[in-house]
């Protein structure tokens, strides 16, 4: 589904993703960790377009993406959240949504003076996918709020309902569960396993150790941009590198 | 924005009392004030278009106002082209050299691109002072055209230039209204809410943020070519950035990313200066704190104010209704158990 | 001979002005990422005081600048303290429109004051220098010097002293200055007061040799911006750089090219810089 051969970022001196290969498989949850600074949000940004990286691939679905903007990555099904979502606070939670899926729609700003039946098929279409989405993340109830009243847990969920409002193959979740309680916690791991249940492919950066290790079928380590493991929860757990570098020792014993 | 803040019956009230004005107002230069608001409007409601639902401080808007203004002075003036034509023409002309305006400023982000727009602002004011022969320097452009005569309607007097501003600004309102309620307008709210974000729900960060940048200074060309038919003076200072400022205040009192805050903004500002006479020369003493004042502790304005409480309000109703036919339920669950 | 060296003096008394000016203005951007657009007031505010403290007041030259200073850094600090710092976690767009605020008060309020006209600062010193054939009113060399000399006290302060020192530190990192125990609000506090002050003394410098009105202020500041944008926005020596830079192609420019569009030569070299590398010309800085 998502391949990165050699993927290399410098900036001016400083190396943040080093040499970094792998793949990522359609309909699994995969996981990348590691400590601050390892380089994991920098990954996230070459994948999405953000940045170009200074040397390697990025294949996408077979298709080469490694110098498209992050508007053309998002039509081609990559969809991402940030760890914070601003959100227009004076308009309600269904209303922030439905720009998230204008990249499927065509009408264009002669469509828009006109008002045409392609603009109200499109606004509809964008309406109904927002409703959808919505409901998929179990937040209907809360559709007519204003943005600014909603708490950081809706906040979260609404950040997922946004990116599935692309109609993505591939979700990018930058840590999906900062902020969050561990109850609350427990309740966007279930959503998560709910996107693969659904055909999405899910790749998530996080420090909740606890949640990567029960949710996620492969764990990729990062540490100062450089790939050092890649393996099952298990293998991860067990292996000596990741132990020294990272997780401690207290935690192979667990 | 998306959801309507104004029902049919209001815009209906309020296109009225546009239309009655001059008959209830006490004098011509009423008309004539309240026509200098209007067009002051349709600048500031492109202003908004680019920094209240887009998120970008243009700060040379004043000088694409100009652009238009001077495209209908020298055209008329100098080149005997019929006003209408002019007029047309200086629309199109301002959105053109915003166009290419737009590409090299909106490469800039947040601050920088502010920065720049000001240096664009002042190198359009600059040339429209120094370049003599075209522009008639710091003497200004006298004795424009007004508008003529469409058929049987002429535009000679206050009265009938009064409607002709208030058809644009009506026609003006409407197009906006098409515009920032479409999805198109939701892109540029997107935009607005942050770029990172907006780029990854796939819309072309460049492409939209010129579109709005063109459309901004096409209005403020046609607010320009209005003033110049209507005032009939024009000189190189209303390119400067201070008159900018002026259409800050009125978006930031009405509400800024609010399709009517910028026109209530701006007939309210001009008739508080109209009426306190000490505030003409020195209304900044007073527009600069008011600046400062809205952004601290009323940055939403007065119809940003309005509809987040109508929107509070809708979202609590919603509430209740969901509560009661869950009380609803557990009675009639608990009768049925009974 | 002669011409090309008047040409160069012009060039280095604007330049050296500019950069004072441009100094203040990148301290403030490096450290509260504001681009102050009130700082051309405070720059026309400083020529006010100093006009009144020699012309009502009847003080030396020299006590005029230093009273400017102090009542300009005040004014700089206070609108830290009631406008910039309240506003520290409001949207960016919050903070510019809240220095046009500043600025539009401060204009206005010297306007109701002064009102609108032209005044004079009277020049201290009105020898002319000669040397060989070469001939240099003082004010031109005191004006050259004095800000030379403030912009290596300037230096010396920042790389010598602990205080100055923390400034530096949090114009490169706002968040690990504050981890590290940098107290913040001491830091803006000066750096404001700083600010003011350099911009202050640039007035009082160049004004006896220009005029002092209320809207003084917008070239200058102007071009103050231009010359951060080119020079980095938060590098001191970009500011200094970026100022004499700017300074010899307006003087050389209003000589071989055209006095009436000097104002432009600034403006015209930014957005050519500007379309080639929309990331400036040193990128790096604080940006």
């Amino acid at each position: 589904m998502l391949e990165v051969q050699g993927l290399t970022k410098r900036f001016s001196g400083l190396v943040a993703v080093r040499e970094v290969t792998t793949t990522f498989e359609a309909g699994r949850i995969n996981a990348i960790i590691g400590p601050n600074g390892a380089g994991k949000t920098t990954f996230f940004n070459l994948v999405s377009g953000y940045h170009r990286p200074t040397s390697g691939r990025i294949i996408f679905d077979g298709q080469d993406v490694t110098n498209l903007r992050p508007d053309q990555v998002a039509r081609l099904g990559v969809a991402r959240t940030f760890q914070t979502t601003n959100l227009f606070d004076q308009a309600t939670v269904l209303d922030n949504l439905i720009v998230g899926h204008r990249l499927r729609t065509t009408s264009t700003f002669w469509d828009v003076v006109m008002n045409t039946s392609r603009l109200k098929e499109d606004e509809c279409r964008c309406r109904a996918k927002a409703e959808e989405v919505l409901d998929f993340v179990g937040l209907s109830s809360i559709a007519h709020h204003l943005a600014a009243d909603i708490s950081q847990e809706e906040r979260k969920r609404i950040a997922f309902a946004l990116a599935l409002a692309t109609d993505p193959k591939i979700v990018l979740l930058d840590e999906p569960a900062g902020g969050v309680n561990p109850e609350e916690t427990l309740g966007l791991a279930e959503l998560i396993r709910k996107m693969v249940r659904n055909g999405l492919t899910v790749c998530l950066i996080e420090h909740k150790m606890d949640m990567i290790m029960s949710l996620a079928d492969k764990i990729v380590v990062l540490d100062h941009g450089e790939m050092i493991a890649e393996g099952t929860p298990a293998q991860i757990r067990a292996d000596q590198r990741v132990i020294e570098a990272y997780l401690g020792a207290d935690y192979a014993a667990a | 924005m998306p959801s309507k803040t104004f029902q049919k019956p209001l815009l209906a009230v309020l296109l009225a009392l546009g239309i009655v004005f001059p008959m209830i107002a006490a004098n011509d230069y009423y008309i004539y004030v309240m026509s200098l608001a209007y067009i002051m409007a349709i600048a500031a409601v492109g202003l908004n278009l680019i920094l209240g639902y887009t998120g970008q401080l243009n700060l040379a808007h004043a000088g694409f106002m100009a652009i238009g203004a001077y495209t209908v002075g020298i055209l008329t003036v100098d080149y005997g082209v019929p006003y209408w034509a002019a007029f047309a023409l200086a629309g199109i002309l301002s959105a053109f050299i915003g166009f290419f305006a737009g590409l090299i400023s909106l490469r800039l982000k947040g601050h920088f691109f502010s920065i720049f727009t000001l240096c664009v602002g002042f190198i359009i004011y600059l040339i429209i002072e120094k370049w003599d022969a075209l522009t008639h320097g710091t003497v200004g452009i006298i004795d424009i055209p007004a508008p003529t005569g469409l058929g049987p309607i002429r535009f000679d007097n206050t009265w009938s230039q009064y409607y002709l501003v208030l058809f644009f600004l009506v026609v003006s309102m409407w197009v906006m209204s098409r515009i920032v309620n479409s999805l198109l307008g939701r892109a540029f709210l997107a935009i607005r809410n942050g770029e990172d974000l907006a780029e990854t729900l796939g819309i072309n960060l460049m492409r939209t943020k010129v579109l709005a940048f063109v459309l901004s200074t096409f209005y403020a060309g046609l607010a320009g070519a209005l003033y110049a038919g209507f005032v009939r003076f024009i000189g190189p200072g209303m390119a400067l950035e201070s008159h900018t400022f002026d259409m800050i205040a009125f978006i930031l009192v009405g509400g800024i990313g609010t399709l009517f805050g910028p026109l209530l903004g701006a007939v309210l500002l001009t008739w508080l200066t109209q009426s306190l006479q000490f505030l003409q020369d020195y209304r900044m003493i007073v527009f600069g704190p008011l600046l400062i004042l809205l952004v601290m502790y009323f940055p939403q304005g007065l119809i940003g104010f309005y509809r987040q409480r109508q929107a509070r309000r809708a979202a609590a109703s919603a509430k209740d209704r969901r509560t009661q036919r869950a009380v609803v339920g557990t009675a009639q669950e608990a009768r049925t158990n009974a | 001979m002669n011409i090309f060296f008047q040409q160069l003096l012009n060039g280095l008394t604007l330049g050296s002005v500019y950069a004072l000016v441009a100094l203040g203005l990148t301290l403030v951007y490096g450290i509260l990422h504001i681009p102050n657009f009130a700082h051309g007031a405070l720059y026309m505010v400083g020529a006010y005081v100093a006009f009144y403290l020699v012309g009502a007041a009847g003080a030396n030259y020299w006590v005029a600048m230093l009273g400017a200073a102090a009542f300009v850094a005040l004014l700089a600090v206070l609108s830290d303290r009631l406008v910039f710092h309240r506003l520290r976690n409001a949207p960016p767009l919050h903070d510019m429109i809240a220095a046009i605020g500043l600025l539009l008060f401060l204009e206005a309020g010297v306007q109701a004051i002064w009102g609108a006209e032209f005044h004079r600062l009277a020049p201290p010193y009105t020898q002319i220098v000669r040397v060989f054939d070469l001939v240099a009113p003082a004010q031109r060399l005191i004006i050259i010097a004095a800000a030379f000399g403030l912009m290596l006290v300037l230096h010396l302060f920042l790389t010598r002293t602990l205080t100055g020192s923390t400034i530096i530190a949090m114009a490169q990192n706002r968040e690990g200055a504050s981890l590290v125990g940098i107290d913040a609000t001491k830091v803006s506090v000066l750096t404001f007061a700083i600010s003011g002050a350099l911009a202050a003394v640039a007035a009082t410098l160049f004004a006896p040799i220009n005029l002092v009105y209320p809207s003084m202020g917008h070239l200058v500041i102007m071009k103050a911006f231009v010359i951060i944008i080119i020079g980095g926005m938060g590098s001191i020596p970009g500011a200094i750089i970026g100022g004499l830079v700017i300074g010899f192609a307006e003087s050389f420019g209003a000589f071989y090219v055209s006095t009436d569009y000097k104002d432009i030569i600034a403006f015209a070299l930014l957005v050519l810089i500007l379309s080639i590398r929309p990331q400036g010309l040193f990128p790096s800085g604080a940006r």
